[in-house]
């Protein structure tokens, strides 16, 4: 059971969250018209083996979307921060 | 054999007997037994039949280890498979029988494979049954009758009658285990003030403490420990409870079995509870499980863990035999004996260890029990239990080195050391560590930020050691929750005589065998898998010598009891075959459940029509009211069709679609998705996730708009109305609605963070209904005030609010169905009483409900695309929408729907079939040139079908390669499942009214 | 003795099944190799196997850091099946399981191919509608399919629920005959006992630690058991191929997961064929031993970790239940979990990588256990050929970048879903 300390909710299950993958990958600008900064960003993952940034929307609490230092490794869970908040 | 209730003694009220049966004979059995404690005071020498060789077997174990005695429990829709006899409490009205065995357990006729023992070595199946012809028909056969021969239990297939509940608990401390050295745990946490919750699988506290005799030290330090614990209302005390996992962030699951000691569940309880703790420290206190030993026919009714014979005697008053032979490597079997001899057994203990301390030889020998040393048991003798043991001086490995003597006894207890029970900790943390002295694997150096251990666990030996050992981790807990230890104390340790443990001067041997390691006669390994120490050798032998191979090959370790006693043995096996040591050859990866829970627990409620939410419309009732028919559209019920007397589904949706076109219908849209885009940068973040411009619209205008998904494809359509300034209402389809608005909220709270927009879901606010048909003007100004909705002042894709039957609501023209039509938004509230009134007022022009059915009719005669359409591989230009699409801006997925194959010519697009014949043809039909052979992908494939009232004939909706260019074709549509073949003609999907005039009237 | 028959049994147990030979040797590494396969699960087994039996190239060595078969090999649910919709999936999946019709023979090791049928349920109108569309492709592909209304499903399986409260009622099944189980070990050390006939080295208890590089190709392996060069690498390691692309620095369009499973403990013969339920991720089998194998959804994180949450029990078992109400009295006797290669639409890569010497065959998501002959058999072709078979001719890693998505269920770029 994944726990994750929502910023705005406290302690909370996973089962309260949605998974939102990676959250290293920077969308490119709405203006970028060349096809490859959009396929890295929808397609291509780092897929790390330990330290993981990513993202988890908490759909049945705040609808926040946060982003989660978690290891994939040993799922031991880091910081949570809003993403609105992130850097 | 032959078990027996002593006179005095034991735990059990003696005052009371049970109706407890057993393949319908009658059982000795009183309040305080477990099954198995009332079939060995019974007699039942034989209670199981071996898994593969049907060998008889007898009870071995007092606890969650036992690998024999699995029974039937509860007849009829109470009927359990694999209920283990050693840890199922009685109760009145008990009703057991044998498993995997016929007739029965005292004569069934499946021993007969024993003699076929030799062709059923380790593997066999994947030798034997190759096959003599290619295919799998040789191997199928032979595999019905495996099947039948395999399994233990039987299930049944009839539906639970029981409840089961899910608690969500919190802590600051789970103690798991009840033993001296959890109580202890319990107690001093308890008393500084930790929130605790303490398990015991038992259904009663004190662990081992239960195995030393009625009325000593022990019972008076276990009394004043519990009274204690009683009194701390910051202590909560789970019986009958396993902790079956240890999962992530110090999440634990357990189950309470609540009335699994009654005949059924009694006042309303569940039958059992699933408890998902969430501590923040946790002490395991899980005690050991005593390792056997392995030689000949080990597993004949009357050999038993040692340890156990000593709970059935102490706890309930049983004496497994009269003549019991004590076949030790440790220890701990001196205990047994003296209380054994005590209990007025006549015991032999043989101990392979050459010497013994004199003051131990000379408590034994006062005790009465004769000693053997330097010797073991190398073979039990009996046909259907223990009549001797086959006694052999052995060496410092368990080989022997002299010649057996045969010892006449009944009952043979084998003790090999103790085995940690590190389940828990090892779900959590991994592999244990190996400790040299006890022989056996204990947790490892890490996880003590959150989880300590203690006791047997990690092999504390000594009550006084395990006490202490206890109090120390409850202590570092305290330290972690930052709690002061109280400063009052625990009663003082009580004194047991010959309280050794196991692991002092222990001899390491497993398996006692002849000086060529090999047995005469079957030597066990996995008593319940029926895997022999032979079938371990020749895997090793064939390459399988990892243990992860072996495990699999042989399947040792891989039965219900998950391999309790006989991991390690196999492990030590594998250690001599390749000379490596034990922790060198490998360990045991455990997996939860500690022990099996019942599937029915932790689905708690959520089964039949509770599986998963139901969302119903405000209207729903008033469409049960009137007969609708309802089908399933995601989480959502919807009115599928409303038959008239017997009519068919097909009959009533083509008479409801024909009537919208001629009078006027009213279907309920509440399931669409509803979202509040508000803020001054609504617009933009239209224009970005929508792919048409939406600067333009005006306010009191709606317009309809595509959304496509990061990559290109299709993912979404629906109307958006500009409410305010900066205020819109986008709706979305049904079945996208969530998906919409996450995407919507993770791109304004990541990389569109600079827009000023909030979106809200407000799809459970508002209900909706769609009034269609030539008179729906007509209906609506006659109910609607405020208003003016005239053809003139409301054109198409304008909205305006008014009030029906006193309730304010929004009438959005657009229409969906091709026909003059107004969708009504009433706040979901005052939805019921405003679609009354439309009912109502709707008599005198001729209303008449309609469901989606009918609403797909009519959409297909539109062409208008949905759900089978945008399946999630179709783009833009595949569905016609091509034309929405701005090209002055960027929108998500604007750049990947240009990726090559997805703007190839010659894909398939949306086109319509004029469908020849009266029968039409159904969606998923594959599409085939003239003439063309109906092989492969096809052209092509139908995605929605109708027969379309309008027209008078059968139409449909198909995606075609190239499909625009081949308007006037015929092609062949073909069902290949229900071998339909139909001629159809490619013609434009608007198929009536493409002009619009019906909706713009 | 090394052929297996019913008669080499009843020999070898009259010298009491002491005499078999080992299944396969435990060679040390040769310093070079035509051929170096990375994993020694099904997968590379197979390619192995095929290489050499199929192409002629013998000289091949597999590495495996664990233990053979170690990987999702043995820990997946063992369903083979053959009902793909998309091009570019259906033949190749047709493909193996033809190649799963005469395994036992080919590789004298019967890997109990039981061919017990699977039925996808329908819970609507529109899920038979999708379900018509992908067995009409089946059947127009030469692949045997049915599709049955909720009478006949409700014969042939009487003890689902079809009661007034089932929440997602049954409409009815599509299902392939064909379909079935298969031991997973087994087919592990068939293709183990078959490639090192063929004399392909084995070589377990070696991990790969990184590449030898000779001007921009791959010409190796470096590996804890020293290095060890080949003419051409080959990765089959799903569920860690995102670890050894990196290695190589490929960023690759995959996500891992962690996927778990499920059995019972042993009963007497109840479900005698292979049921997915339409309503939730879920299927259900009953192996031989007798226990309900019981399969979900994916945890749905990214993670390498062999354990799944609590969460995913219960929803699994709530589906368990809710499609076949008696098994709520039922034990759960195991849950484990294996890592996943989750692409970005849901189907795999056998091809050749943009550096020279490595191909790659990974993202199954899944679907691996049943694609394993197939898969080796391509993988093979490719490796041999330096051209895709043209049953892999789609698995390529650039169709993203084509927009060639093999997207069976239509969800688009999120692995998690697929």
């Amino acid at each position: 059971m994944i726990r994750i300390d929502c910023p705005v909710c406290g302690i909370r299950d996973e089962s309260e969250f949605t998974y939102g993958g990676d959250a290293t990958v920077v969308r490119p600008a709405m203006g970028e018209a060349a096809l490859k900064p959009w396929i890295d960003y929808v397609f291509m993952r780092d897929n790390p083996r330990g330290a993981h940034r990513e993202y988890w929307h908490h759909v049945v609490g705040c609808r926040q979307w946060l982003v989660l230092e978690r290891d994939t490794l040993s799922h031991m869970v880091g910081t949570c921060s809003l993403a609105r908040d992130a850097a | 054999m032959g078990g027996f209730r002593l006179s005095s003694g034991g735990r059990v009220d003696r005052s009371r007997r049970m109706d407890v049966r057993f393949d319908g004979r009658g059982l000795q059995a009183h309040p305080g037994d477990t099954l198995a404690s009332a079939l060995l005071a019974s007699g039942e020498d034989i209670v199981a039949r071996g898994f593969k060789y049907h060998r008889a077997r007898g009870i071995y174990s007092a606890g969650v280890e036992e690998p024999n005695a699995y029974v039937h429990l509860r007849q009829g829709a109470r009927h359990e498979p694999n209920a283990r006899a050693t840890t199922s409490e009685v109760f009145d009205g008990l009703c057991a029988t044998s498993q995997n065995a016929w007739p029965d357990v005292r004569l069934d006729i499946g021993a007969v494979t024993g003699y076929l023992s030799p062709f059923l070595s380790a593997g066999f199946y994947y030798k034997t049954f190759v096959g003599p012809f290619k295919g799998t028909r040789f191997w199928m056969i032979c595999e019905s009758f495996i099947r039948k021969a395999a399994g233990m239990g039987r299930g049944i297939k009839v539906s639970d009658p029981d409840s089961y509940e899910k608690v969500n608990a919190f802590c600051d401390l789970l103690v798991v285990g009840a033993g001296a050295s959890g109580l202890a745990a319990a107690l001093t946490a308890g008393q500084a003030g930790a929130d605790v919750i303490l398990v015991e699988q038992d259904f009663e506290l004190g662990g081992s403490l239960l195995s030393q005799p009625v009325g000593g030290v022990c019972d008076d330090w276990l009394a004043a420990v519990k009274s204690q614990l009683n009194d701390l209302p910051n202590v909560r005390i789970l019986t009958r409870t396993t902790a079956f996992g240890a999962y992530e962030q110090d999440v634990y699951g357990l189950v309470e079995h609540v009335s699994d000691h009654l005949q059924a569940p009694e006042n309303n309880q569940p039958r059992q509870r699933y408890w998902l703790v969430h501590t923040k420290q946790a002490v395991l206190v899980t005690g050991a499980i005593e390792r056997p030993l392995v030689f000949a026919n080990n597993d004949l009714p009357g050999v038993m863990l040692a340890g156990s014979i000593q709970s059935y005697a102490n706890r309930f008053g049983v004496l497994a035999g009269q003549r019991i032979v004590l076949c030790s490597n440790n220890n701990s079997a001196y205990q047994v004996a003296v209380q054994l001899a005590h209990a007025s057994a006549d015991v032999t203990l043989v101990d392979a260890r050459p010497d013994m301390p004199q003051d131990v030889a000379d408590m034994l020998a006062k005790a009465g029990v004769t000693i053997m040393t330097g010797k073991a048991v190398i073979a039990a003798k009996g046909r259907r239990g223990v009549t001797g043991a086959m006694i052999v001086p052995v060496d410092k490995t368990g080989k022997a080195t002299g010649v057996p003597v045969r010892v006449a006894c009944d009952v043979i207890g084998v003790s090999g050391g103790w085995s940690p029970v590190v389940h828990l900790w090892s779900h959590r943390f991994g592999k244990p560590r190996f400790d040299e002295a006890a022989a056996a694997f204990v947790p490892g150096d890490i996880g003590g930020e959150t989880v300590q251990c203690a006791g047997r666990m990690v092999a504390a030996q000594t009550l006084g050691e395990r006490i202490d050992s206890g109090i120390g981790a409850a202590k570092a807990t305290l330290n972690a929750l930052e709690l002061k230890p109280s400063g009052t104390s625990l009663p003082a340790t009580p004194e047991i005589q010959l309280d050794t443990g196991w692991s002092q001067d222990m001899l390491a041997i497993w398996a006692i065998t002849d000086a060529t390691r090999m047995t005469k006669g079957k030597a066990f390994v996995d008593i319940q898998h029926d895997v022999k120490l032979s079938d371990l050798d020749q895997a090793y032998s064939e390459g399988y010598v990892s243990v992860e191979h072996l495990k699999r090959y042989t399947t040792t370790g891989m039965a219900p009891d998950q391999g309790k006693t006989s991991n390690i043995i196999t492990l030590a096996r594998v250690a001599e075959l390749s000379g490596k040591t034990i922790p060198n050859t490998g360990t045991t990866t455990f997996r939860p459940p500690f022990t099996p829970v019942t599937i029915g627990a932790l689905v708690g409620h959520e089964h039949g029509e509770h599986f998963a939410a139901t969302r119903m419309s405000p209207i729903h009732d008033w469409h049960m009211k009137n007969g609708a028919v309802m089908s399933e559209a995601g989480a959502w019920m919807r009115p599928w069709y409303y038959p008239e007397g017997n009519e068919s589904l097909r009959e009533a949706y083509i008479r409801e679609a024909a009537h919208v076109r001629k009078h006027v219908g009213i279907v309920d849209v509440s399931t669409l998705g509803k979202i509040a885009v508000q803020g001054p940068d609504a617009a933009e973040f239209l224009n970005r996730v929508y792919v048409n411009g939406w600067k333009t619209l005006q306010v009191g205008r709606l317009r309809y708009g595509v959304m496509l998904r990061e990559d290109g494809f299709v993912m979404d359509d629906g109307a958006t109305a500009r409410l305010g300034e900066f205020d819109y209402f986008m709706s979305t389809t049904t079945a996208n609605a969530a998906k919409v608005l996450a995407l919507s909220e993770h791109l304004l709270q990541t990389a569109w963070r600079d827009l000023k927009v909030h979106v809200t879901s407000v799809t459970d606010q508002w209900a909706a209904f769609a009034v269609a048909g030539p008179k729906a003007r007509d209906l609506l100004q006659s109910v609607l005030s405020g208003a003016d909705i005239s053809r003139e002042a409301m054109p198409n894709n304008h909205f305006v609010t008014g009030e029906i039957a006193e309730t304010k609501v929004r009438l959005h023209r657009m229409s969906y169905s091709g026909e003059l039509a107004y969708e009504i938004y009433v706040p979901s509230g005052f939805s019921r009483h405003v679609w009354g009134c439309l009912i109502e007022a709707g008599k005198a022009f001729g209303l008449r409900p309609y469901g989606t059915e009918a609403m797909g009719a009519l959409r297909i005669e539109k062409g208008h695309v949905a759900g089978p359409e945008i399946e999630g591989r179709t783009t833009l230009k595949d569905l016609g929408l091509a034309g929405f699409a701005s090209s002055k801006k960027p929108f998500v997925g604007s750049v990947l729907k240009d990726r090559p194959v997805l703007v190839d010519p010659a894909r398939a697009t949306l086109v319509g079939l004029s469908v020849k014949g009266e029968t039409g043809a159904v969606a998923g039909s594959l599409i085939y040139g003239a003439g063309q052979p109906k092989q492969g992908h096809g052209e092509g494939w139908v995605s929605s079908t109708t027969y379309s009232p309008a027209l008078g004939h059968p139409i449909a909706l198909a995606l075609i390669q190239n499909g625009k260019a081949r308007m006037g074709e015929d092609v062949q549509v073909v069902n290949h499942l229900e071998n339909q073949t139909l001629m159809a003609q490619i013609v434009s999907p608007y198929f009536f009214d493409p002009k619009g005039e019906r909706q713009n009237a | 003795m090394s052929h297996y028959s019913a008669f080499s049994v009843f020999r070898n147990a009259l010298t009491g099944n002491r005499q078999w030979p080992r299944a396969w040797r435990d060679p040390h590494p040769k310093p070079e190799y035509d051929v170096v396969i990375v994993g020694a699960g099904g997968h590379g087994l197979a390619t192995a196997y095929y290489l050499a039996r199929e192409h002629g190239i013998h000289n091949v060595a597999v590495i495996e850091k664990g233990w053979l078969g170690g990987g999702n090999t043995g820990r997946n649910t063992t369903i083979v099946r053959s009902n793909y919709m998309m091009p570019g999936n259906t033949m190749f999946y047709e493909r193996s399981m033809k190649l799963w019709e005469d395994l036992s023979q080919d590789l004298n090791y019967n890997v109990m191919i039981s061919q017990r049928g699977q039925y996808n349920l329908c819970h609507s109108p529109a899920q038979m509608d999708a379900a018509r569309r992908r067995g009409n492709v089946m059947r127009a592909n030469g692949i045997d399919a049915d599709l049955f209304g909720r009478a006949e499903v409700k014969r042939r399986l009487p003890y689902l629920d079809y009661s007034a409260s089932a929440r997602f009622p049954i409409h009815g099944a599509i299902f392939q005959s064909r379909a079935g189980t298969a031991r997973h070990d087994a087919v592990a050390w068939g293709y183990a006992r078959a490639a090192d006939r063929q004399g392909v080295d084995i070589i377990q208890q070696c991990e790969v630690t990184g590449y030898i590089w000779d001007d921009g190709k791959i010409t190796g392996v470096e590996t804890t058991r020293g290095p060890i060069r080949a003419g051409k690498v080959g990765l089959a390691v799903a569920g860690h191929t995102g670890h050894l692309a990196d290695m190589a620095g490929l960023r690759l369009p995959i996500e891992t997961h962690v996927l778990q499973a499920y059995v019972t403990e042993p009963l007497k013969p109840l479900v005698d064929t292979v049921i997915s339920f339409g309503a939730a991720h879920f299927y259900v089998s009953q192996s031989d031993k007798g226990g309900l194998v019981l399969g979900g959804d994916l945890d749905g994180y990214n993670s390498y970790a062999q354990k799944g949450g609590l969460p995913m029990v219960e929803h699994t078992l709530a589906s368990a239940k809710a499609l076949m109400p008696s098994v709520s009295r039922l034990k759960l006797l195991r849950h484990w979990a294996g890592v996943m290669d989750m692409s970005m639409d849901g189907s795999p890569f056998i091809a050749k990588t943009s550096i020279d010497g490595l191909y790659l065959n990974g993202g199954w998501c899944y679907g691996g256990f049943k694609a394993t002959p197939a898969s080796g058999w391509c993988f093979a072709h490719t490796i041999a050929r330096d051209e895709p078979h043209k049953d892999n001719a789609e698995f390529t890693l650039n169709r993203f970048e084509r927009g060639y998505q093999i997207d069976e269920k239509g969800v688009g770029p999120q692995p998690n879903a697929h």
